[in-house]
């Protein structure tokens, strides 16, 4: 197996809070994880210091991506070694097309100036199987999209830039039944044996539409009990009671 | 990250200079002798060479504005008021001297005239170079001239409106723009003529220590429509230029008028324009603006809604960067009935330049029913940037609706990461937000200034980043 990512004994603040207390994980090539916790525990936390976001701290430990070291890499860097992001709360910009905008990072990520006419059936083949509007990929990034299709434009995203390692902070939350279902067709269509997914959640729901390999409770900023996909019905039924310090 | 540090931005295109080249250039300074000299240089009729004498007097009689920005580094016995360049006027690019072609070729400007424009008027220094309509518009009446050929040829509707929209003593640069003016275009769109493709003027200042003062005024007569454009531009200089044009815009009952800048003046220029507008009866004037570049702008124009119903609509965005003091807004004068105004104006300071909102309301007590609303949002891309809002609201009746929003920010640290989560750089990052947030201006210009403010604003952007 081919370790894609590995943290090791990750301590990180924001401003002078410590937020993740001493946190391992390694994901390997065509696994699907799933972080679960109670809210506050760090989960989002974890998502943007793998994508060392400069508005968080990392006191000690490390962060590797195909065995190199990406602790002090810029945002852009890891985003060109292949590990992409689905917010929790995608931001809004005004004056570029969703598609342009897909267009240009891509030429961004691949370094590579982008076929236009290939990608844009690859983008519009994708909003169909995501059941999107094919007119919104025609309107400002983000701008006025529903919560349900703001969630469904990161799975785009994901599809269209294709990178190595996705990691969906509460992708599901705030969803439907169908929107859900949606969503976990388009991970299904993006996981591979090469790729990996880190999913993160507070709850079980789109577990039910997903094949997952491992399942880690993430509570007060440590990796507290990893299990199979039987934890997550276990957590469904208790709740994180017993964990809590 | 690492901190690139630039002095002064390359501005590509705009630079470039030619050779200070001239059939004639005036001595510098001014004086009864200056004004003379041109004067007869254009052999003005005597009605406008009187204008321009008493407009000197007023220009001397008259204190330089202390409320804005320091105007203390113009001096204007440094500033040749007139440069009359090595080209007569021409209706053919063909017959324009090659250096000067040149230029509006880099400019993109016959180009322009062959896609997407009904008439192009070019003007070099202190004189048109350059000035042509399409047939059919002629056909219809529509005028469109370089404003010396309209002196000459339609004296009666010159005299009739020429600095009477903007009087000569309204402030000192408008006085010194009468004394001294030349070049500029004027129209005039016949009542019911509605010309459904843009006219644009573009005005070139390459002369160095030197003026440039052109007029253009224009009136769409009644019912009928029109979209003019105005560009203008300089290479840079180590010296003071100086720019105070003036626009004079008469919308007549029922008539629609657009009215479109893109001004990219070099950061030597001092750039004090003048721009007024009477609307009348349900007629509406709406101006999109772009000010970039220009060492000091005051710039403020005005719509007078003069005519019950009349409309007016003001979109504009400035962009200071270092060393620069832009001082510009919109000024509206309600005097009739259902009038109304909307207001939607942004700016953007980086490196330590200013931008000011410097903006008035006025309802007048028989504006009944009046509606205005205002909105002015600007962004500001470090801590050492400034930006200021100063409305005058001077409101004379209780029967107004009247709203005034304003809104100061930063780029979000947030925004910035999800681009870069995609791949984008930092720079490439702030630049797509500082293009969103320019977005609802920007779509107002016709698309090629639109792309012509973005290539701006990442130009201003480049290698300015931390
Ligand atoms: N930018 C921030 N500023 C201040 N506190 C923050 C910030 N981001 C997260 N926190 C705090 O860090 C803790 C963990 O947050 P987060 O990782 O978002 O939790 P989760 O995603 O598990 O709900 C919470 O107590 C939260 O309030
Ligand atoms: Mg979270």
């Amino acid at each position: 197996m081919e370790k894609l990512l590995e943290i090791k004994d990750l301590y990180a603040n924001v401003g002078e809070k410590e937020i993740l207390k001493g946190l391992n994980l390694t994901i390997n090539k065509g696994e699907v994880h799933v972080v679960m916790g109670p809210n506050g525990a760090g989960k989002s936390t974890l998502a943007n210091v793998i994508f060392n976001n400069p508005a968080y701290t990392k006191v000690s430990g490390s962060v590797e991506f195909e065995g190199e070291n990406i602790n002090d890499l810029s945002v852009d860097k890891i985003a060109k070694k292949g590990v992409f992001m689905s917010f929790q709360s995608p931001e809004e910009i005004p004056g570029i097309s969703t598609f342009n905008f897909l267009k240009f990072a891509k030429g961004k990520i691949t370094d590579k100036p982008v076929k236009v006419f290939e990608f844009k059936k690859q983008v519009e083949g994708f909003t169909e199987e995501l059941n999107m509007n094919p007119k919104l990929i025609e309107r400002n990034l983000n701008v006025g999209f529903s919560g349900g299709e703001k969630k469904k434009n990161e799975i785009l995203q994901m599809l269209a830039l294709n990178p190595k390692l996705a990691i969906l902070d509460e992708t599901d939350s705030g969803l439907d039944v169908d929107a859900i279902k949606t969503v976990s067709k388009g991970i299904e269509m993006y996981k591979n044996d090469e790729n990996a997914v880190l999913i993160i959640t507070h709850n079980t729901r789109i577990l039910k539409h997903l094949k997952v390999d491992f399942v880690h409770v993430l509570v007060d900023g440590r990796i507290v009990k990893t299990g199979m996909g039987e934890l997550a019905t276990e957590i469904e039924e208790n709740g994180y009671k017993e964990y809590n310090a | 990250m690492a901190k690139t540090q630039v002095e002064d931005i390359n501005r590509n295109i705009y630079d470039i200079k030619n050779e200070d080249e001239y059939a004639f250039k005036m001595q510098k300074g001014l004086n009864r002798e200056v004004v003379l000299e041109i004067s007869k240089q254009k052999n003005d009729p005597d009605w406008m060479r009187e204008l321009r004498l008493k407009a000197l007097e007023v220009y001397n009689s008259l204190e330089l504005p202390t409320w804005g920005p320091d105007l203390s580094e113009l001096h204007m016995d440094d500033i040749a008021t007139y440069v009359k360049p090595k080209s007569k006027l021409n209706t053919s690019w063909d017959d324009v001297p090659e250096e000067i072609k040149k230029t509006f070729d880099t400019l993109g400007i016959p180009e322009a005239e062959k896609k997407s424009l009904a008439g192009v008027g070019a003007q070099y220094d202190s004189e048109v170079v350059y000035h042509s309509m399409k047939e059919d518009l002629l056909k219809q009446g529509v005028v469109y001239l370089d404003m010396e050929s309209a002196v000459r040829e339609y004296p009666d509707l010159v005299k009739e409106h020429f600095m009477k929209c903007v009087p000569v003593n309204d402030h000192k640069f408008v006085a010194l723009h009468a004394a001294v003016w030349s070049g500029g275009s004027f129209v005039y769109v016949p009542k019911g003529v509605k010309v459904d493709i843009p006219l644009q003027s573009y005005f070139r200042l390459n002369s160095p220590e030197s003026g440039q003062f052109e007029h253009t005024l224009i009136i769409v007569d009644e019912g009928a429509s029109l979209h003019f454009i105005e560009g203008c531009s300089a290479p840079k200089y180590n010296k003071v230029n100086l720019h105070a044009g003036c626009v004079e815009l008469y919308v007549k009952d029922n008539a629609y008028l657009r009215y479109s800048t893109i001004e990219n003046w070099s950061k030597n220029m001092m750039n004090l324009n003048t721009k007024k507008a009477i609307v009348g009866k349900n007629a509406q004037i709406d101006w999109v603006t772009g000010s970039f570049g220009s060492k000091i702008s005051m710039l403020y124009p005005m719509s007078i809604l003069n005519g019950e119903g009349a409309k007016t609509e003001y979109t504009g965005i400035t962009f200071a960067g270092k060393g620069q003091n832009l001082d510009t807004g919109f000024k509206v004068i309600h005097n009739a009935p259902n009038t109304s105004s909307v207001v939607n104006s942004k700016s953007i300071s980086k490196e330590g330049g200013s931008c000011t909102y410097r903006a008035l309301v006025r309802v007048a007590e028989r504006a009944k029913n009046a509606k205005c609303s205002v909105s002015c949002e600007s962004l500001m891309l470090d801590d050492i940037s400034r930006s200021d809002t100063i409305p005058v609201n001077d409101i004379q009746t209780d029967e107004v609706e009247f709203s005034h929003e304003a809104k100061i920010g930063k780029i979000s640290d947030k925004e910035i990461f999800y681009l870069m989560s995609r791949g984008l750089s930092e720079e490439d990052a702030r630049a797509m937000i500082v293009r969103g947030f320019a977005y609802p201006i920007s779509k107002e210009l016709p698309v090629e200034y639109a792309v012509e403010m973005n290539n701006l604003i990442n130009m201003e952007l480049e290698g300015s980043i931390g």
